[in-house]
């Protein structure tokens, strides 16, 4: 390999991938370096016992940080941990990391929060670096230009005795973002119609790249949305070349680099981009001005539209595994085609998630519901996604302006994304959420979910039913 | 790790597409503290549906006793839990036929002795004809093929080293720290030097010398 390689550019994945290869084998693969793991409870727990089994020390501790952020309540937990089989779960993180030497993050303390937020919070997440946890969203980080991807239980084992993973080069594909966003539409809005236009099979085996003019003005709360959801369109890396915003944001965060380091750091991570005449395994172009704000309809991400428009027909469907597809989905759903999406009548609203429980998130969706109340039979909560940003939130004054509408305002977790606490849609109920998935029962059993942008969550949770925020007036 | 070299079975038909992990195992049985046993929770809410209709493919003989899945495109898509692959073993599943799969998926077959194949068109559809007549196939990972009932054969691809590494049942945590070790250290000393910023020192790590105790 490399001869053709090192005669045209290369790409940011390209060049953190060779920063870390430490050997080539003979069938392709590579055993690759990893720089930062981030430890939760739900993925970990496995992973120590076959380390302990096989009498292996943990080879870094330094390069793992551990915190429970699957299972914590986000309510009333400054007493005592939940029992039965969470608080077990939590226990069991706690043990192992002391046994282990890992720094253990307690779900009351001031850095407690969802890996993918409190990762870049501490600088841990760096440019450059390659970073894993075993949860799939930790393409999150690949926001600052880290390459950053999730991993199974198995694999937590192999970073855990070896630092290392055996790995495949993946292609590389760039999706090159245009225009801009108009008023009421997100990011969030383009990840998610992104993902319907290639389908949540449309990354597999390639490393995302985003890039454009439209990149450059986002904010690193907004580029973290963006690849926080790669994972839903079939690629387990999104990147984000670095810039000044990304330096920015990373100076003086307490794990990052200090001083002649920091210079040394923040030079290389400048030049930490894709060659001009690097070569992409796939081009995706998306003109982002053109996009209304979007929704989840079904019970898979690609099956989203604009909310200007009606519920699709399968009977319309040419392709029969979809037509099928489309008609369970819609079942699981209780919709019915030609229904207007925007006359779709909500039970609960969930605000908060490794996609959007950051403070922009928080502050964009505060002010659609300021001076404004829940609708009636409406239950909301907001979940910040840390402490951090629960704090920074209160400072501003956001928590009152929550409450003061009718919403829950609650501790950090990954709480009703995930549904393994208390936080959960009973059967049949219909919930406008920021989270990243709408798969069947991931909100609660019999839960349905609509994916949606934080300021459109907002809006539902004012009309009672999904809405177009745009037409809200401020 | 189980090794694979035949397995032969009928294969349960699940032609739909974008069957994620959620749905193979829901977030909830996420508490269970073990690998073993998962085998209950799989496909839990399909097969433990309430109201009419036909029981879950997984229910019903002889299909409650396949080794062998043939599902749609994009299957194991979402969530990374490896408690996804650990129920489809200890159901008894030792191998899935999809048209994709999510990729983290994919990678935790191979290390609890699954094997994944991906088949399209034709020769997707064959498979999914002969698991939907129950009549038994015979997948060979030494010969790389897939038998039929009738003689007929199909070819399918498998990366030649996770192909090893179900054949023999390796370890490869084991074959890292004997084969590479020395590369790896050798790796982290040339990036102290380089990137001396991602390694954590004391004074960096001093930051979590106020970590407190967890409640309980």
């Amino acid at each position: 390999m490399g001869m053709e390689r090192t005669m045209t550019g290369q790409t940011l994945y390209d060049k953190i991938w060779d920063n870390h290869r430490v050997k080539d084998y003979d069938d392709g693969s590579s055993l690759l370096y990893i720089d930062r793991h981030l430890v939760q409870e739900v993925s970990s727990p496995q992973a120590f016992d076959g380390l302990r089994e096989r009498g292996l020390p943990l080879r870094r501790p330094d390069a793992h940080v551990a915190v429970a952020d699957h299972a914590v309540p986000t309510r009333l937990r400054s007493q005592h941990l939940p029992g039965g089989l969470a608080g077990d779960q939590i226990s069991r993180l706690v043990r192992n990391a002391r046994e282990f030497g890992v720094p253990y993050i307690p779900m009351n303390d001031r850095r407690h929060g969802i890996v993918h937020v409190i990762g870049p919070e501490l600088g841990f997440t760096l440019p450059g670096a390659t970073l894993v946890c075993g949860d799939s969203h930790t393409c999150t980080h690949g926001a600052f230009g880290a390459l950053a991807f999730g991993i199974g239980a198995s694999e937590c084992e192999t970073i855990f005795a070896t630092q290392t993973l055996r790995q495949r080069k993946q292609k590389r594909m760039r999706v090159t973002l245009h225009g801009r966003l108009g008023t009421g539409v997100a990011v969030k809005d383009i990840i998610l119609a992104l993902i319907a236009e290639i389908g949540t099979g449309g990354g597999f085996g390639h490393a995302i790249e985003f890039a454009g003019p439209a990149i450059a003005e986002l904010s690193m709360e907004a580029r973290m949305t963006l690849c926080n959801m790669s994972i839903e369109a079939g690629s387990r890396v999104g990147m984000v070349a670095p810039d000044e915003t990304t330096i920015t944001y990373l100076k003086g965060r307490p794990l990052a680099p200090e001083g002649d380091l920091w210079m040394r750091a923040s030079a290389e991570w400048q030049d930490l981009r894709t060659d001009p005449d690097a070569v992409f395994d796939r081009e995706v172009d998306l003109d982002v001005s053109a996009l209304a704000p979007h929704v989840s309809w079904g019970t898979t991400p690609e099956e989203t539209l604009p909310v200007t428009a009606t519920i699709p027909d399968p009977a319309l469907e040419q392709d029969a595994g979809k037509r099928f597809r489309m008609a369970r989905s819609l079942a699981y759903m209780g919709l019915e085609p030609g229904t207007r999406l925007a006359d779709v009548q909500i039970d609960r609203v969930f605000i908060g998630s490794c996609t959007n429980g950051r403070i922009e998130d928080l502050r964009n969706a505060a002010a659609i519901v300021k001076d404004r109340r829940i609708a009636g039979g409406v239950v909301g909560i907001v979940v910040p996604g840390s402490a951090s940003v629960r704090l920074q939130a209160e400072a501003e004054g956001l928590d009152k302006v929550f409450r003061a509408a009718g919403f829950e305002w609650r501790d950090s977790g990954c709480s009703m994304c995930v549904a393994m606490n208390d936080d959960r849609l009973a059967a049949g109920e219909r919930c406008a959420s920021t989270s990243n998935r709408n798969f069947e029962g991931r909100q609660g059993q019999g839960g349905r979910t609509h994916l949606m942008s934080p300021v459109m969550a907002a809006a539902a949770a004012i009309a009672g039913r999904l809405t177009d925020v745009r037409n809200l007036a401020s | 790790m189980q090794k694979f070299t035949t397995v032969s079975s009928v294969a349960a038909p699940l032609p739909e597409s974008s069957i994620d992990t959620d749905v193979i195992f829901p977030a909830r049985f996420l508490l269970l503290p073990d690998k073993k046993g998962l085998g209950a929770q799989l496909f839990h809410e399909r097969r433990h549906k309430t109201g009419d209709g036909p029981a879950f493919v997984l229910d019903r003989p002889p299909y409650d006793g396949a080794q062998i899945l043939v599902a749609g495109a994009a299957f194991g898509t979402g969530s990374s839990r490896e408690q996804a692959v650990w129920a489809l073993a200890d159901f008894g599943i030792r191998c899935v036929i999809a048209e994709s799969f999510g990729e983290i998926f994919f990678a935790n077959c191979f290390k609890n002795g699954i094997l994944p194949i991906v088949l399209t068109g034709p020769d997707h559809a064959a498979v999914l004809a002969e698991a939907e007549a129950a009549r038994p196939i015979e997948v060979d990972l030494e010969r790389c093929e897939i038998g039929m009932a009738d003689g007929a054969v199909i070819g399918f691809e498998v990366d030649a080293h996770r192909r090893r590494s179900l054949l023999n049942g390796l370890d490869e945590i084991g074959m890292i720290l004997t084969d590479d070790a020395a590369e790896i250290a050798a790796f982290e000393e040339r990036q102290r030097q380089l990137r001396p910023w991602l390694h954590l020192g004391p004074d960096k790590l001093a930051h979590f010398a106020d970590l407190g105790e967890e409640i309980s």
